[in-house]
């Protein structure tokens, strides 16, 4: 039984079944964009998305006068939900506190930022640096975070 | 057998087919280039000059990839049919004319390998045995996908070989004539003049038609865009060379490309008039004097063949980027429904014409 076929929708004029005019129009189209758009594509090494201050990348512990601001007060490793911060704190000649090991396990955190919010010293921060990308698995040690990169 | 004449044919084929290949890897780059704009990207940039190394370390690639060879294979047939597809495509060109003969020291010099008394039939012959190669490689590769792929070419490249055919019977009938030297001459000379514009006595002026019908069944002959259903990435994966890989791969690719660039010299021969001079620029050839004069006409002559080549094969890229691909029941309906009685009204329009001595 032959099946029968039913039209749906207008039916089109000769003049658009035809598809001449619509092709020219459609390769119109293609050659504006061709000569007279801006291309979108950014050449990334050398170039880089300009992305918003409140970006949340690479971790960095502030420093005052070349000593970090941290006390060890263990606030960042309670409030964060991935459990990556760990802190082995220890005593300063002049008594204070401050972290003896400082360690981030990058593998395991989100970038949520609720440490940099939770830091009452204002010691941890997240920079705008996000090429981070490692050939291993990597926990960033006090030495590293205290690398002031990008920060702001 | 004169030997001038064999050492004349090795320059001629070694030259023209050169120029060709030099062609294929800035064919690509042009391609992908300009797919990359189209679409607010900017393609290859990093190797060299704006990317126009990228050919040379994709085809360094190609060559020192593995030499896969599935086991499920019908070995024979998979190994030539890259080759079938490949010297199909490249023999088209054998007849195609890039420049007018010339007389040096009383030997007639022709521009193009071989001044066939058949070229138009002998590239719509070779043009279809590059069909062959797609087949032997959809059936050989014994796999669904290419099986189909290959059922397809072979369904489409026979339905619009008669459109092409037919569309070419026209220009045929209009130049009375099959030899694509003698078709070219026959375009020489001003059709009409509108004000200051001579309109050249070309054969898409004469076969406007036929043209049309021309172009459309070109894309389908060269399985580009709009017409590509052998190769329905999106459908079944890559059609008919899904089995292949590395250098048998880059040889369909190659084919895919040369027949690109001979459809488009065909193309000019036909209806553009080959290598007769874009209007106005003959009087560039009056500066020079005798012999240097005669030089300057050639170069022009290849000069306006290779710029005319160089927009239909900048079409084949500008279209392939613009339309998205038929449907496989509207490519068959187009071709049969569409394409064939417009060529065969097109060939009666012309009788008519002719013997009613308008053209």
């Amino acid at each position: 039984m032959a099946t029968r076929t039913r039209r749906v929708g207008p039916r089109k004029s000769l003049f658009h079944s035809i598809y001449i005019v619509d092709s020219f129009k459609g390769l119109w189209i293609t050659m504006k964009y061709l000569l007279f758009r801006k291309k979108v594509t950014i050449r990334y090494p050398e170039e880089r998305r300009q992305y918003s201050a409140r970006f949340r990348g690479l971790h960095y512990i502030k420093t005052t006068n070349g000593v970090e601001n941290c006390t060890a007060c263990m606030l960042c490793p309670t409030v964060c939900p991935a459990d990556c911060i760990h802190i082995e704190a220890g005593e300063r000649a002049d008594k204070e506190k401050y972290p003896v090991r400082f360690d981030i396990d990058i593998m395991r955190c989100c970038f949520c930022g609720m440490c940099e919010e939770a830091c009452p010293k204002d010691a941890i921060k997240l920079s705008g640096v996000y090429d981070m990308s490692a050939a291993k698995r990597t926990v960033y040690d006090k030495e590293f975070l205290l690398v002031q990169r990008g920060n702001k | 057998m004169d030997i001038t004449i064999l050492v004349i044919s090795a320059i001629k084929v070694v030259v023209i087919f050169g120029a060709v290949f030099v062609c294929v890897p800035l064919m690509t780059w042009i391609e992908r280039r300009g797919a990359g704009l189209m679409q607010l990207r900017l393609g290859p940039s990093r190797l060299g000059p704006l990317g126009l190394f990228q050919p040379i370390a994709d085809g360094i690639k190609f060559l020192f990839k593995e030499d896969r060879e599935p086991a499920h294979v019908e070995k024979f047939f998979y190994f030539i049919a890259p080759l079938v597809c490949f010297i199909a495509a490249a023999l088209t060109f054998a007849v195609i004319p890039v420049a007018a003969p010339v007389n040096i020291a009383g030997r007639t010099i022709s521009f193009q390998i071989a001044d066939l008394n058949v070229g138009i039939l002998y590239i719509l012959a070779i043009s279809s045995v590059g069909l062959y190669g797609i087949v032997m490689a959809g059936w050989s590769s014994n796999n669904k996908y290419a099986m189909i792929g290959a059922l397809r070419s072979s369904a489409q490249m026979i339905s619009y070989e008669i459109a092409l055919g037919l569309s070419v019977i026209g220009v045929v009938m209009v130049f009375s004539s099959v030899v694509s030297s003698e078709i070219i001459a026959a375009q020489a000379g001003t059709l009409f003049s509108a004000g200051p514009f001579n309109f050249p006595r070309w054969g898409v002026f004469l076969q406007p038609i036929g043209f049309l019908i021309f172009v459309v069944a070109m894309f389908a002959e060269t399985n580009r865009l709009p017409f590509d259903l052998p190769e329905g990435e999106s459908e079944i994966v890559a059609g008919y060379h899904i089995e292949y890989g590395g250098l048998k791969w880059s040889m369909f690719f190659v084919a895919e490309y040369t027949s690109m660039i001979s459809f488009s010299a065909l193309a000019v021969t036909l209806f553009f008039g080959g290598w007769q001079l874009f209007p106005g620029m003959g009087r560039l050839v009056a500066l020079a004097p005798g012999m240097w004069g005669a030089a300057l006409l050639v170069v022009l002559q290849i000069l306006s063949f290779t710029i005319k080549t160089a927009f239909f094969m900048w079409f084949f890229v500008w279209v392939r980027w613009t339309l998205p691909r038929f449907r496989y029941d509207q490519l068959m309906a187009l071709g049969w429904k569409v394409l064939m009685p417009l060529a065969a009204l097109n060939i009666a329009g012309t009788l008519v014409l002719i013997r009613t001595g308008v053209l």
